[in-house]
């Protein structure tokens, strides 16, 4: 009910006597046609999320890209972790303690 | 396709589910309020990728399973008594009311359409002026501001034959009410991530500083759902509680202020009944006295239908996340999507449906290399 997806803009025309701003976006091979009303500031060549035929947000790249980075730390994090380590952080603690 | 495919990639999926595996060492139950998130949890089968001590539990976020059967009545005198012809999102039209459905009503003559958009709704009005056009406008706070779209563009348009029959609710009251119930064992929550689009963050602090759970607003790919999961597991086993953002790629801070500006302008807040869960104060968005020339309650003269009779459905403790929908004595037999006896088997993002069809047809994990 709440599904809403990405789509890039590709067209953008006004209706009502150029009072309301609809955009062309396209959704992989589909074309669809979104209201602009609450993207005022959207343009073509933006990524929009769209909703029941209305854009709601803009899609921001450099977040996006935020998250990909974080998940690549977490994999490069492991391939710096010192070798076999797969004993829990306590029993690494007792093992050097009784060395 | 962008910002899709890439949130939905097994290796990172993989990374996830193992950085998951790495931090878990208690035991802790979150909470995803919304359908949407359900579903994709359960048709991808994350939930089976957990660890142990990460229980998920399904939330109240299915805006056509808490829309309460006296409204689902009035939807239906609508079409049988007044003769209106009644739009709706699809999956309203099998909700069972009292004694019929909209598709039950349909099936008898009525004129029952299904729309992608409210703004359709208003385009027929627009092309069919001898006919009543109602729009049953069923939705959270992601969907409201379409809804309200629809009625100022009947308004613009001067039309006399289109009205709204608002079924909206808000999700940070029902999250409230949820923290609330004195069985709940809810320990954080993903939040939903279209609502937050619209409304931003502002209304969810208050809800972690009274009741300490972390909430993390989260998207709807595989990506995001393990991310928000991780980020709420990692707050509980630091001892935190904190509000975050996991999906900053569409939900600002401040949300989407010319689609709250409409909502605001159009809807004002209201007590709501939550079809199994009863009424939730401040929970809902009616039209405003100014639009009651374009409130179909008001047009038509209509009063609220009789309760409706027990059924001995449990969608009240399953959308509030006390009981699974298995150990409803109706899944699969009596209830079914064909068949159903209470709304969350409706709905393809109601918990019932979501379990249904994972039932039948075992799901795919994506970490077995499937390509959403
Ligand atoms: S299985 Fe059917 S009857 Fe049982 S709780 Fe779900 S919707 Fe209600």
């Amino acid at each position: 009910m709440c599904l809403a997806i990405p789509g890039l803009v590709t067209a953008i025309e006004t209706r009502f006597d150029g009072t309301v701003r609809f955009a062309k976006v396209r959704f992989g091979g589909i074309i669809k046609e979104a209201s602009l009303e609450m993207l005022p500031a959207a343009q073509v060549g933006d990524y929009v999320l769209v909703h029941v035929g209305v854009a709601i947000s803009r899609v921001d790249e450099a977040e996006a890209h935020q998250v990909f980075r974080y998940l690549e730390e977490i994999g490069e994090l492991e391939e710096l972790m010192p070798l076999q380590d797969d004993t829990a952080p306590h029993q690494r603690i007792e093992a050097r303690g009784a060395a | 396709m962008k910002y899709l495919s890439e949130f939905r990639d097994p290796a990172l999926v993989e990374r996830l589910v193992d950085e998951l595996h790495k931090v878990t060492t208690g035991s802790w139950t979150l909470m995803e309020v919304c359908g949407g998130q359900t579903h994709s949890l359960v048709k991808n089968g994350l939930m089976d990728l957990l660890p142990a001590g990460v229980r998920m539990v399904h939330g109240p976020g299915c805006p056509v399973c808490v829309t309460p059967v006296p409204l689902i009545d009035l939807a239906v005198r609508l079409v049988r008594d007044h003769g209106a012809t009644v739009f709706s999102f699809g999956d309203m039209l099998r909700v069972p009311g009292t004694t019929h459905s909209l598709s039950q009503a349909k099936a008898e003559g009525g004129d029952v359409r299904v729309v992608y958009s409210p703004l359709e709704a208003v385009q027929f009005a627009q092309a069919n002026p001898q006919k009543q056009v109602v729009f049953f406008a069923v939705g959270f706070e992601t969907t409201a501001p379409a809804n309200a779209l629809a009625l100022v563009h009947a308004h613009r348009l001067g039309l006399r034959n289109f009205s709204l029959l608002a079924s909206q609710v808000l999700v940070p009251p029902a999250m409230t009410a949820v923290l609330q119930d004195p069985n709940t064992h809810i320990q954080g929550f993903l939040a939903a991530g279209h609502v937050c689009t619209i409304m931003g963050l502002e209304e969810y602090a208050p809800i972690v500083e009274r009741f300490r759970v972390p909430i993390i607003v989260t998207g709807f790919e595989p990506v995001d759902l393990l991310h928000g999961i991780l980020l709420a597991v990692q707050q509980l086993e630091r001892g935190e509680a904190k509000l975050e953002n996991q999906y900053a790629r569409v939900v600002r801070a401040e949300g989407n202020p010319d689609a709250r500006r409409v909502l605001r302008d159009v809807f004002r807040v209201a007590d709501r009944e939550w079809r199994g869960i009863g009424t939730i104060p401040q929970s809902g968005l009616e039209v405003r006295e100014e639009y009651a020339d374009f409130d179909a309650k008001v047009r038509f003269g209509l009063e609220d239908a009789p309760e409706p009779v027990a059924t001995g459905c449990i969608a009240g403790l399953v959308l509030t996340g006390q009981a699974r929908p298995t150990e409803c004595q109706h899944f699969g037999s009596r209830c079914t999507p064909l068949t159903p006896v209470g709304a969350p088997m409706v709905s393809s993002e109601g918990a019932c449906a979501a379990y249904y069809h994972v039932a039948r047809a075992p799901v795919q994990l994506v970490r077995g290399g499937r390509h959403g």
